[in-house]
């Protein structure tokens, strides 16, 4: 009897968020952009905190270069803007706009996003039609054309650049969690649940959810990247976060007028938004290679 | 085979009329224009290609987007073929050398690239190449100085054909100031089909067959390039087509850095003029083309391989 029972428990096979976890870390740079990526998390929760005013206007220190130049002052770590606005802080504040932001824009497409998605694949075919039509049209739309529309429509501003933004992320959500759970639904397991008298929705959340979660978690975090290109794009062109506001791409926009003579407020505010992006990249570039490489072994 | 053609029709024909419904709302948004109009009235006026008049040039909506397209398609045509030269060999070559130094090196480089905000990246390139290096021109397609007829609308074509004398200076001119703009566009594309590439061959290069052509002893060459990237391309094909609106949003996004007169730049006009009757027409005009190309590209695909016939029955419905 001892010995036939260890046939079916294999008390040293690793959970798979577990082993999925020892792939990632062994993923040198995925490491390093989750690092990063916390660093900045962190520095945009805390900014409220350790930033001063973003918008405080120094008279006296305009345009200063950054402090490893020789005109510069450890006063301004990145330098100072037009207006004397220390870059250092704008940068900081910009980190809780356009991320805070994007992360808000990611889980509401989600949100928003899962439910239509398993409704579009368990209900009548017509439900179906109708939902994955409208998905199809917002998808055919370019999203920076779909993103003006909104704008045209609510008029310019952060919160309506985010609404642009949750609308070019939603179909992808609705089609990707629709086509894996009809990909799973075939599958041996699910007829093996069904048989057994599983409900329909015990099937979907509780036997096909942890195997639809992967594939959406790294699509989240693709979203988030995207995300926070878009709205910093909105913000550069104008149609996002106005002028004051330290939003990354607004901040950009407004320091192109000075590209000749403070080439250093336009290099900044851009690197922070490819770094952030760059990490997030990194982080999903590992998870994908971290979970695709199992299932393929 | 018919039943995928009125499939498809049946998708080009819903996905316009949603697409009429918005752009008829974004019409009424223009400052009182004298009559009401009804969706009716909209839709017969769009099928006989009146899309308005611009409120800001008193020039037909149709006839502004003609004369923008070419700058747009010029630079969209260029920038997609040279991503295509140089990212699909990266990638393939990449999957050839997997986990090895050449692979790693092309894998993070074309990630870097791939997160780099294209505004950003074109700032830097013009402080770069035209601010401190001052080799190419900041803005627009060609220098005041030459004076030539705009024929097809392209510029290169435009300049090389022309009569004037210095019409090979403008040509070279042209080229200059499209190097540019041609870079920043094609710098995410190339890394975009750099990283499908080279995930399509690798999965490829996992299948059986691939053992069966190295036990056959076919050589490297044949083995990687004839049966891999014939394979490979299905797959890769299919991927291409969802980065389409990826292209479109860059090349807006290229145009209105670089002041080039595309339909990128001109819908972005309109829509700080709140000249609404050129944003719908731009809209509506520029989301049909892309409708119409997916839905030609959907069905040579599924022409040329009937598999996805059985795929998308189920997965499509």
């Amino acid at each position: 009897m001892g010995n036939q029972q260890k046939v079916f428990i294999n008390p040293h096979l690793p959970q798979t968020r577990v082993s999925n976890w020892v792939l990632f870390r062994h993923d040198t740079f995925a490491t390093i952009g989750l690092i990063i990526l916390l660093l900045i998390f962190m520095l945009a929760l805390l900014n409220p905190i350790i930033a001063g005013n973003p918008n405080l206007q120094d008279a006296t220190a305009q345009l200063i270069p950054p402090s490893w130049n020789e005109d510069g002052t450890p006063d301004h770590l990145l330098g100072t803007d037009m207006l004397g606005r220390d870059m250092f802080g704008r940068i900081l504040s910009g980190a809780s706009l356009t991320i805070g932001t994007s992360v808000i824009v990611v889980m509401l497409a989600l949100i928003l996003g899962i439910p239509l998605g398993v409704f579009a694949a368990t209900s009548a075919s017509m439900v179906q039609l109708l939902i994955m039509r409208t998905m199809d049209i917002l998808l055919a739309i370019p999203s920076l054309v779909l993103s003006i529309i909104v704008v045209a429509i609510l008029g310019p501003g952060l919160m309506n650049a985010g609404i642009a933004v949750t609308l070019v992320l939603l179909p992808n959500f609705v089609r990707l969690t629709r086509s894996y759970i009809l990909e799973e639904l075939n599958k041996p397991y699910v007829t093996a649940a069904r048989l057994d008298g599983a409900s329909p929705s015990r099937i979907i959340f509780k036997i096909i959810s942890p195997n639809v979660a992967a594939p959406l978690i790294i699509h989240t975090t693709i979203s988030l990247s995207t995300a926070i290109v878009d709205i910093a794009a909105l913000g550069f062109l104008g149609l996002g976060a106005q002028a004051p506001l330290p939003e990354w791409g607004s901040m950009l926009s407004e320091a192109r007028t000075s590209m000749y003579v403070a080439p250093w407020a336009v290099t900044t505010p851009g690197l922070a938004i490819f770094i952030t992006v760059l990490s997030i990249n990194l982080v999903g570039d590992g998870l994908n290679t971290a979970i695709n490489s199992k299932s393929r072994n | 085979m018919i039943k995928l053609i009125l499939r498809q029709l049946f998708f080009v024909i819903t996905t316009f009329f949603g697409v009429t419904l918005i752009t008829f709302y974004l019409q009424t948004l223009a400052p009182n224009t004298g009559e009401e109009q009804q969706y009716s009235e909209y839709i017969a006026r769009v099928f006989q290609g009146d899309l308005g008049v611009s409120s800001s040039t008193r020039t037909p909506v149709s006839e502004e987007f003609l004369a923008h397209l070419p700058a747009s398609v010029e630079l969209v045509v260029l920038a997609s073929t040279l991503a295509l030269f140089i990212g699909l060999p990266l990638g393939i070559v990449s999957a050839i050398n997997h986990r090895k130094p050449t692979d790693l090196i092309i894998n993070y480089t074309s990630l870097t690239a791939y997160s780099m905000p294209i505004f950003w990246w074109g700032i830097i390139l013009i402080m770069f190449f035209s601010l401190n290096l001052g080799v190419t021109p900041v803005a627009g397609r060609l220098s005041f100085l030459f004076d030539i007829e705009p024929v097809t609308g392209f510029i290169l074509i435009d300049t090389f054909i022309s009569k004037e004398p210095y019409h090979m200076d403008a040509f070279k001119d042209a080229i200059h100031h499209l190097t540019l703009p041609v870079l920043v566009l094609a710098t995410m594309p190339t890394a975009i089909i750099a990283r499908m590439a080279r995930q399509t061959m690798l999965e490829t290069l996992a299948n059986d067959y691939m053992l069966t052509a190295q036990a056959k002893g076919l050589s490297k060459f044949k083995i990687y390039w004839v049966h891999g990237l014939r394979n490979a391309l299905i797959p890769f094909t299919n991927m291409l087509v969802l980065q389409i609106s990826t292209l479109m949003t860059g090349a807006m996004l290229t145009e209105y850095l670089f002041s080039l007169p595309g339909i990128g730049k001109w819908i972005l006009d309109a829509l700080e003029k709140s000249d609404f009757q050129s944003l719908q027409g731009g809209i509506l005009i520029t989301t049909t083309l892309v409708i119409f190309i997916n839905a030609i590209i959907e069905m040579l695909q599924t022409w040329l391989n009937p598999k996805r016939l059985k795929r998308t029955r189920i997965y499509n419905g």
